[in-house]
């Protein structure tokens, strides 16, 4: 169902993970994600896994959570693995043919390496999510893009358009739930019949969806104009983002996994 | 008949993330056909949560719910009927208005149960009448009302499908109160005009008084307990400790009480402490 969509949710805690700076989290991640596509090969590609999973253990987030990010994702996974799984072509002999379908040893590995891989990505892109509240992480974003404001980049305004987009999907996701709900209540029927019927069944759940989907935005920005709220020159922050000697520590060990990786890349 | 049973309801919001929660807590109550009931607790007690298994919406965790006597999640039991037997309105129902006109939004209901072209028109009229909409209110566009006159439609909406077992979940929320007594008195007459089974949410202890013959008290998502009006009522201690209120004028009755004026236990409504005032007054001077 809908409500079981994890992306942009916060756990919060109280684990290293949690309490890293925000930039640095994002920056490693970013670089977390570089180093499984340099990773090359079955050995470095395992390393990432474990480094990745021990961040998992670390942070306190169960392990189910890694399992639901990846649910909504699981038909690209396949997708992927089922084009590699034919496509490759291999030197040896086929291990299996059948008709147009040949699998060689190559298309296996392969296909169960590109698994591998999309599901570090994701359950490491998740991580970052999970550990970090909305609000900090789009603050960080405003902090690493500050420098853009320089070539005229309305930064602040990004980073609020993004704040504010990331704070209305819970809500919106609620509401769907509701008027769903409500129509179902009258009889609505959403989920039987042909596309045509079930995209017509989707008009009674989207127009109250975009009525007060406007509505909200209409007040928002009325309560944010009583606020006084006239975009980023001047304004201060009520938190500010503080690298501590844990952030160098964690980002020590990253490098070192990732050169690791890079030495593993050049002797296999 | 028992319009409305369930045997042991459970329900747990997010399971498997650190936000589950117990929201219905191993309910069984039997409602019988024709009762008036109303749905006391506080906040977050699991009203809305428990009024949504009696339709089929949300499915229990654990435990049944049986509607006129049938098991809803049975396979041979569409939840479609059961919906249509049993009409929910939800809490701020005015966001569920889509259609063009009001005319068509309140047929929304009777067009999926399948019914003639006639029957949904005749259904339609009396429906909005029943809930004060007149007319020339139907061509109107749903979203140029204003916020009571949507509640209204929506509960026409609900009310134009004529379901044997009426929940209603806050319906006067947010009204003036001669909106609340205009929507309260219609539900009321729907009621009585056609023996069903109504269950009525609501924050108000006067409007329990005033129209529930029956109370269903919730407390953290478990079942207080379901009496009649006068049983609950005389528990005010016991209610205040589950962060429940008695009407306003029980209370003045308890002061007047320790003023050594004994109007009785039994007060909830102005009318009767009105009477018994008289009486009092009257006894005064006679003697
Ligand atoms: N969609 C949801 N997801 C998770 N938890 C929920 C959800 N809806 C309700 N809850 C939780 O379930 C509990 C019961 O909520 P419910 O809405 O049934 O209370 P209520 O008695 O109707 O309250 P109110 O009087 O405020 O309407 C609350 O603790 C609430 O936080
Ligand atoms: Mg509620």
């Amino acid at each position: 169902m809908l409500k079981d969509i994890t992306i942009g949710q916060f756990f919060p805690g109280n684990s290293i993970i949690h309490r890293m700076d925000s930039r640095f989290k994002i920056v490693l991640d970013i670089l977390y994600v570089v180093m499984l596509f340099v990773a090359d090969n079955f050995i470095s590609l395992t390393i990432a896994g474990i480094f990745i999973l021990m961040a998992y253990a670390v942070s306190g987030i169960k392990p189910i959570m890694m399992v639901k990010s990846l649910k909504p994702l699981l038909p690209l996974i396949l997708f992927t693995a089922i084009l590699n799984l034919f496509f490759i072509n291999g030197t040896e002999e086929p291990l299996f043919k059948w008709w147009v379908i040949t699998i060689y040893w190559e298309g296996i590995s392969t296909a169960i390496f590109m698994i591998v891989r999309i599901i570090c990505l994701i359950i490491g892109m998740s991580l970052l999510t999970y550990t970090t509240s909305p609000i900090v992480l789009t603050d960080a974003i405003e902090r690493l893009l500050s420098p853009l404001k320089k070539i005229k980049l309305p930064v602040h305004e990004l980073a609020m358009m993004m704040t504010i987009a990331l704070r209305f999907i819970p809500t919106l996701i609620e509401e769907t739930d509701k008027i769903m709900s409500a129509q179902k209540a009258r009889g609505a029927e959403l989920d039987t019949g042909g596309l045509l019927k079930r995209a017509k069944a989707l008009v009674p759940i989207l127009i109250p969806l975009f009525v007060s989907a406007f509505k909200r935005a209409n007040e928002l920005a009325m309560a944010m104009e009583c606020r006084c709220y006239k975009g980023g020159d001047g304004r201060t922050k009520l938190r500010q983002l503080k690298a501590s000697g844990l952030d160098y520590m964690v980002s020590l060990l990253m490098i070192t996994v990732f050169g690791f990786i890079i030495v593993d890349n050049m002797v296999f | 008949m028992n319009a409305v049973e369930t045997k042991n309801l459970t329900y747990k919001y997010s399971v498997g993330t650190p936000f589950e929660t117990t929201a219905v807590d191993d309910i069984s109550v039997t409602i019988e056909q024709g009762e008036f009931v109303g749905v006391i607790g506080h906040t977050g007690s699991g009203k809305s949560t428990l009024i949504q298994h009696l339709n089929g919406l949300l499915k229990q965790t654990s435990g049944e719910v049986f509607i006129n006597g049938r098991n809803i999640w049975d396979k041979d039991v569409n939840i479609r009927d059961i919906r249509f037997e049993a009409g929910l309105v939800f809490q701020y129902s005015e966001y569920q208005l889509f259609e063009e006109t009001v005319y068509k939004d309140i047929a929304f209901g009777p067009k999926n149960m399948g019914l003639s072209d006639e029957e949904i028109d005749k259904r339609v009229k009396k429906a909005a009448e029943q809930m004060g909409l007149n007319e020339e209110l139907l061509e109107r566009s749903p979203f140029d009302l204003s916020g009571g006159q949507k509640r209204r439609v929506a509960l026409a909406g609900v009310i134009a499908m004529e379901p044997k077992i009426l929940i209603l979940d806050e319906p006067a929320a947010g009204l003036d109160p001669a909106g609340r007594d205009k929507v309260l008195e219609e539900i009321s007459s729907y009621h009585k005009n056609s023996e069903t089974t109504i269950l009525l949410v609501s924050h108000s202890m006067e409007d329990i008084v005033k129209y529930a013959k029956k109370v269903l008290v919730m407390n953290k998502g478990k079942l207080f307990c379901y009496e009649d009006v006068d049983t609950v009522f005389s528990m005010s201690e016991e209610l205040k400790n589950i962060g429940l209120d008695i009407p306003q004028i029980s209370k003045l009755a308890h002061l007047l009480k320790q003023k050594g004026i004994d109007i009785g236990n039994d007060i909830y409504t102005v009318e009767r402490a009105k009477e018994r005032l008289l009486k009092i007054i009257k006894g005064n001077t006679d003697a």
